[in-house]
């Protein structure tokens, strides 16, 4: 019998571990052992706490307290003073560390913590062991899916929940498997979107690293919604923890026959395999992804016909983001009911967002949707850092930035669609007033020029032009009538590229210039003059010799 | 591993054509793809040079020029932005004496800028080889950049 009377939760991931937080780790377990308390105080890797920029973190259970910015020579004493003699070890207690927030923080990390449902294992859990998840409901949504129900009945739960894609467009879920589950073929597939290019986004890495099986039993009850018997999981190169995680997760769910042959006593078959992404923004679209799981390059497809007719291997394929399938399990369980009645009417459930820039603490968090922006920056983020709000972008480099104007806008998708806005993938970055319109406009469009993937004319030329006249703003010798050529240039991409990619500069541009005109303006020089530019064949010719 | 070792063990299949050049080049001493060892390949999969180069070039996870032993891929998307990673860039290309794209002298290293590495809770971030570093700062930079010429030299 174990007599284990503490537990120490060390959050092993990706903003952790740069930390060093394995070092830490293995340094409590010998410090624990030197003092042969092995038996008492048990210590635990998990997943991310959510405060990103709090160094190492070691949470201590049963009594409830998160010690951050660990280092060395923090664990002896803390073994000593906490472990052995049961006093509170102040110097790194986090709640000290953090400059004092909103008089209600006590409150907003308590409920922050309630509320939650992707993340709900995150932080707890030991995210390298499928009898921890199962022993917190694991599993349980995919048993009563498979004894149950019939694919039917699962695609009109979905439905009730009003659960909408968490990728960035917010197509309703059930719908989308709706289309998916009529298609007659010999074979169709489940794929798992993790490739999470958009920039200030990591919420898929954090949820994937914390609770992997969430995300291979929101597979498996897909693929019996759709009749898929095979999932494969599109995990971005560069993400090594999330991609052992995963693996290490498939291989014990097979092992525990969660995965593999006629799972749970049915006739349904279903594995998962993953697929290692090389770095292009773009093969996160969904036809761009397929296309490079085919081993190709990740130009986008023509839509229709849409993945949920012609996909994967030219069959139906349902993609959906690592949120949206780590939402279904916990539907599954608690019935779509229940989750209609969390958050907005409009976009039901929760939203984990990941802020970032000039707050306090910055970090991943899941609040019901429909919390404003100042809600956000105020009680999850902690107030800013230093200065004042100058503007927020939304949704990453891709989403809009806005203005003061719209603290106060409720963050879903319907709401935000009313004042002409987006609410992308999640990312929320903060900006105070050292950060200058100009250069951050530009910034975003080093971007886009960077990723475009070249398959369309628009694109290629119109995210160069744009990269110019953005560069031309914020060296401040832009021509008198560039402000307006960068609209022009803008919304032509819009409506005429190729795929949401060339469509998405507009968002940042339009925006900005709807918020931030007067800084936009003071990039230009009145005195330029645009060279004349040839207007024929002969005059390009001459113009080059 | 040999490449006919490689393309075995993910399966000789287009579709494993990502995963067999991630292994290709990691198993490469200047982390890149070499035209020899692609004109083998095309040999054993049965697809046109020009069809794997192709496929290559698009991801910048690959590269067809030789780099160096180690690889640092410094973040410039905008969260890193606004937290200096413009000086951060200016600091590494000092301490190395190199442009971005370019490799040291030596062989050690080559400095890239990339996109989002999906940690920018600690932005500025950067990558070297398989590690991230993060809440970069010019000293900080330079003390990495140092102890690891020290412990190949
Ligand atoms: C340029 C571009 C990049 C995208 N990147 C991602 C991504 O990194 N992760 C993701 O889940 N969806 C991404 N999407 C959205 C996907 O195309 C797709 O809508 C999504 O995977 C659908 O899943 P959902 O219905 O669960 O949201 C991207 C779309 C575009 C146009
Ligand atoms: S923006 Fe630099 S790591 Fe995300």
């Amino acid at each position: 019998m174990s007599r284990t009377r503490i537990f120490v939760l060390i959050a092993i991931d990706a903003n952790t571990v740069i930390a060093g937080a394995r070092e830490i780790k293995n340094c409590f377990s010998a410090e624990i052992g030197r003092l042969g308390l092995s038996d008492e105080v048990q210590v635990i890797e998990t997943g991310s706490f959510g405060p990103a920029d709090a160094g190492v973190l070691a949470a201590v259970q049963p009594d409830g307290l998160v010690y951050g910015n660990l280092t060395m020579d923090d664990v002896p004493r803390i073994v000593a003073e906490h472990f052995v003699k049961g006093r509170v070890y102040q110097r790194r207690l986090l709640e000290g560390e953090v400059p004092p927030p909103a008089p209600d923080d006590a409150d907003a990390r308590h409920t922050q913590r309630h509320g939650r449902i992707v993340l709900e294992n995150c932080g707890r859990i030991d995210p390298e062991r499928i009898e921890e998840y199962i022993a917190n409901d694991g599993y349980l949504g995919l048993g009563r899916v498979l004894t149950e129900m019939t694919p039917t009945q699962v695609i009109d739960e979905i439905k009730t929940s009003g659960l909408r894609g968490r990728g960035g467009a917010g197509f309703p879920t059930g719908l989308k498997w709706a289309f998916c589950a009529p298609v007659k073929a010999r074979e169709k597939y489940v794929i798992c979107n993790a490739d999470e290019g958009e920039p200030g986004t990591f919420k898929d890495r954090l949820i994937m690293e914390g609770d992997p099986h969430k995300v291979l039993e929101g597979m498996a009850i897909c693929g019996y919604a759709i009749g898929a018997a095979r999932g494969y999981i599109y995990i971005r190169g560069e993400y090594r923890l999330s991609i052992d995680r995963m693996q290490r997760a498939i291989e014990q769910a097979r092992k525990f026959g969660m995965l593999g042959r006629k799972l749970f006593g049915s006739d349904f078959n279903f594995n998962v395999e993953i697929r290692k992404g090389a770095g292009a923004y773009v093969c996160g679209e969904e036809t761009a992804l397929i296309e490079s799981m085919e081993g190709k390059r990740g130009l986008p497809r023509l839509k229709p016909p849409f993945p949920a007719q012609v996909g994967f291997r030219g069959r139906p394929t349902n993609v959906n983001n690592v949120e949206t399938l780590a939402n279904v399990p916990v539907i599954m369980r608690r019935g779509g009911e229940w989750f209609r009645g969390l958050g907005t009417p409009g976009t039901p459930g929760t939203k984990v967002y990941t802020i970032l820039g000039h707050i306090r603490r910055p970090g991943l968090i899941e609040v019901p949707t429909g919390v404003t922006l100042r809600e956000i920056i105020n009680e999850y983020g902690g107030g800013m850092q230093a200065g004042s709000f100058h503007m927020a972008q939304l949704g990453g480099t891709a989403g809009d930035i806005l203005g003061a104007e719209m603290l106060d806008v409720p963050l879903d998708y319907d709401a935000l669609q009313k004042v002409g806005h987006v609410l992308g993938s999640g990312a929320i970055l903060i900006m105070n007033e050292t950060v200058n319109l100009r250069d951050f406009l530009h910034v975003c469009l080093r971007f886009f020029y960077h990723e475009s993937c070249g398959r369309c004319n628009p694109c290629r030329n119109g995210m160069r032009v744009l990269r110019d006249i953005t560069g031309r703003l914020k060296d401040g010798c832009a021509y008198r009538d560039d402000p307006l050529l960068m609209q022009e240039v803008a919304l032509m991409l819009k409506s005429s590229a190729f795929c949401p990619l060339g469509q998405s500069p507009a968002a940042p541009i339009m925006s900005a210039w709807r918020y931030f005109r007067d800084e936009i303006m003071l990039g230009v020089d009145a005195q330029a003059v645009r060279p004349r530019q040839p207007r024929n064949r002969r005059e390009t010719l001459q113009a080059a010799v | 591993m040999s490449i006919a070792e490689i393309v075995d063990k993910h399966g000789n299949h287009r579709e494993n054509l990502l995963n067999i050049l991630h292994d290709i080049q990691d198993f490469t001493a200047d982390n890149s793809l070499h035209q020899n060892d692609l004109q083998q390949l095309s040999q054993i999969m049965c697809l046109p040079v020009s069809e794997i180069v192709g496929t290559a070039s698009f991801y910048t996870m690959f590269s067809l020029q030789p780099r160096g032993r180690h690889v640092i891929r410094l973040c410039e998307s905008p969260p890193c932005y606004i937290k200096g990673a413009d000086n951060i860039l200016r600091a590494l290309e000092q301490k190395l004496g190199v442009k971005v794209g370019q490799t040291t002298q030596d062989h050690m290293f080559t400095l890239e800028t990339t996109s989002c590495l999906g940690v920018c809770g600690v932005a500025p971030a950067m990558m070297i080889d398989e590690v991230v570093y993060g809440n970069l700062t010019e000293a900080k930079v330079k003390t990495i950049i140092d102890e690891m010429m020290r412990q190949s030299a």
